[in-house]
């Protein structure tokens, strides 16, 4: 490499300079460290880390509040004498909290993709040496672990509580496997939702109301009818009418498969051969908005 | 008061392209539900009662309301093209109180009427369910619209406290704690409702008179407040 400075001879009229410039002859990390430092923003971005103070308090708001309520939960335990196990399965937890859950999702996914659109970005991305595919699987696998972050660490928060007051290890141990799973289940099911509606819109209001829609219009639709189901008796139609909204397929996944009783009305939740479905079902969303991601960033602008 | 341009403005921004969508599919699931619901239940009171209740005021009125409330200014404060808009000598208690009837008329057009269709088809108006939600409706609709709008003028994240306060205060805390639901649009609204439909189908806590003076106030208080924040709107870059 050389640095000194001198002069190149031409023709008498004309003469180039080379003033010095040197080309880049240091590391590049490549593919996979771009992808990895994707993720790692847009995870750490997800809970407001590395961005301003303001938009710390939601995300660190909602986390806590799923925390506290496991916290509370551990006291109650702790404090009720001849309690032996907690008041709460594991795989009720996340059932209970998905309004915190739905919210999280909402105000974070279009902070995530629809910014990026906005501020067109995006075409950024695209000239360091990522792939359209580098970029949909880092943002869903960020998503998806912020919303495992949000939805576990009550439940372990849960389970320390519950080896500290003695409950039967064996039990609890199973119970907070079956609730890991599930909640693993619920957040890349969730994320891939909230991430393709989230990538439809560069306005972010727009897309925290829509992504908002999709998981409450859509429980409050299937539990409605559920309700009048269970009322005029036709409980065969409520495990069906479960497969129309999230929340009630994770439900019905963990009712069929994981030990969980469901939430539905009357506890007619899914057996094995329905949970087939449901399952089949979830699958198929998780797959189908990876697929609509990559469909989607296959023209960078809108 | 009234300026039909800001009007007609207004109007484009919240019907035009993709925002309109989600606006048409609440009203069209609503009565898609109610076909469904007479064609397994038949026409009852009581089921017809629960799901314009259950679905229609408590999820449906409140979401379209945060879109009109917060959509009608939300977005133009947001991309800071509002600035155009006040640098037109049009008075800004003017713009505010023309963008609120703006988000009134969308919010009753898109909440009020499918409630009022998918109550003919429920039950056929049987004791006045279908004219009692669709007073709640048309009342809370006012209500939300002035409410969320404004919202949208105190804070950037205005679609999200929108949500929180209809979801988490009226959904969540409205069913645990008896006390939160006297400060609950939803139920002021039911109040309304309470009085036109017969024989204790609707149900409300609240008194109509404490009603009527809370969803005029509210209704009241938060335009003069809109108005006000918007005479001395700071535009904050988006962090």
């Amino acid at each position: 490499m050389s640095t000194e400075t001198g002069t190149v001879t031409g023709s008498d009229t004309s003469r180039i300079h080379n003033i010095g410039y040197r080309s880049y002859d240091g590391v590049r990390p490549g593919r996979a460290y771009a992808r990895r430092s994707l993720f790692s923003q847009s995870l750490r971005g997800s809970f407001g880390l590395g961005r301003s103070a303001k938009s710390k308090v939601l995300p660190m708001l909602l986390c806590g509040v799923m925390c506290m309520v496991a916290l509370i939960l551990v006291a109650v335990a702790m404090a009720t004498p001849n309690m032996t196990k907690l008041p709460i399965e594991y795989t009720a937890f996340a059932i209970y909290l998905q309004a915190v859950i739905g919210l999280f999702i909402a105000s974070q996914a279009p902070q995530s993709v629809s910014r990026d659109l906005r501020f067109k970005s995006v075409p950024l991305y695209f000239s360091r040496p990522i792939e359209r595919l580098d970029y949909v699987i880092a943002k869903l696998a960020a998503m998806a672990s912020a919303l495992l972050i949000l939805t576990g660490l009550p439940l372990v928060i849960l389970y320390v509580g519950a080896l500290l007051a003695k409950f039967d290890f064996a039990e609890q141990t199973k119970g907070f496997g079956q609730g890991m799973v599930s909640v693993a289940l619920l957040s890349v099911l969730f994320a891939g939702l909230g991430l393709v509606v989230a990538a439809l819109t560069p306005r972010r209001g727009f897309g925290v109301a829509a992504v908002i829609a999709v998981l409450t219009i859509t429980y409050g639709a299937v539990s409605t009818v559920q309700a009048i189901a269970w009322e005029t008796g036709s409980t065969g139609a409520i495990t069906w009418l479960g497969l129309f909204s999230p929340i009630t397929l994770v439900d019905g996944v963990q009712t069929a498969f994981l030990g969980a009783s469901s939430a539905f009305p009357g506890g007619e939740g899914p057996g094995a051969a329905a949970g087939v479905a449901y399952l089949i079902v979830v699958l198929a969303l998780v797959a189908g908005s990876y697929a609509v991601l990559m469909r989607r960033y296959r023209k960078v602008g809108l | 008061m009234y300026d039909p341009t800001v009007a007609r403005l207004t109007y484009r921004a919240l019907l035009g392209r993709r925002r309109a969508a989600i606006l048409f599919v609440l009203p069209v699931l609503l009565v898609v539900i109610a076909v469904a619901v007479r064609a397994f239940a038949g026409a009852d009171d009581d089921v017809a009662s629960g799901v314009l209740g259950g679905f229609a005021i408590a999820t449906m009125v409140p979401l379209i309301g945060v879109i009109a409330g917060t959509g009608a200014i939300g977005p133009e404060i947001d991309d800071g093209s509002i600035v155009y808009l006040l640098a037109k000598p049009v008075k800004r208690p003017t713009i505010i109180f023309t963008k609120l009837i703006v988000a009134i008329a969308v919010t009753m057009l898109f909440s009020a009427l499918p409630t009022f269709v998918a109550g003919m088809i429920l039950n056929g108006n049987g004791g006045q369910i279908a004219v009692a939600y669709t007073i709640a409706a048309l009342v809370a609709s006012i209500a939300y619209s002035a409410l969320f709008l404004l919202l949208g003028t105190v804070s950037r994240h205005a679609v999200v406290f929108g949500l929180v306060y209809a979801l988490v205060w009226e959904a969540l805390f409205g069913s645990l704690v008896p006390g939160a639901r006297t400060l609950s649009v939803q139920q002021w609204s039911l109040s309304v409702a309470e009085k036109v439909a017969g024989d204790g189908l609707v149900t409300s806590d609240v008194g109509l008179p404490l009603a009527t003076i809370l969803l005029v106030g509210v209704t009241v208080a938060a335009t003069w407040y809109a108005g006000q924040k918007l005479r001395a709107l700071k535009l904050a870059g988006e962090e």
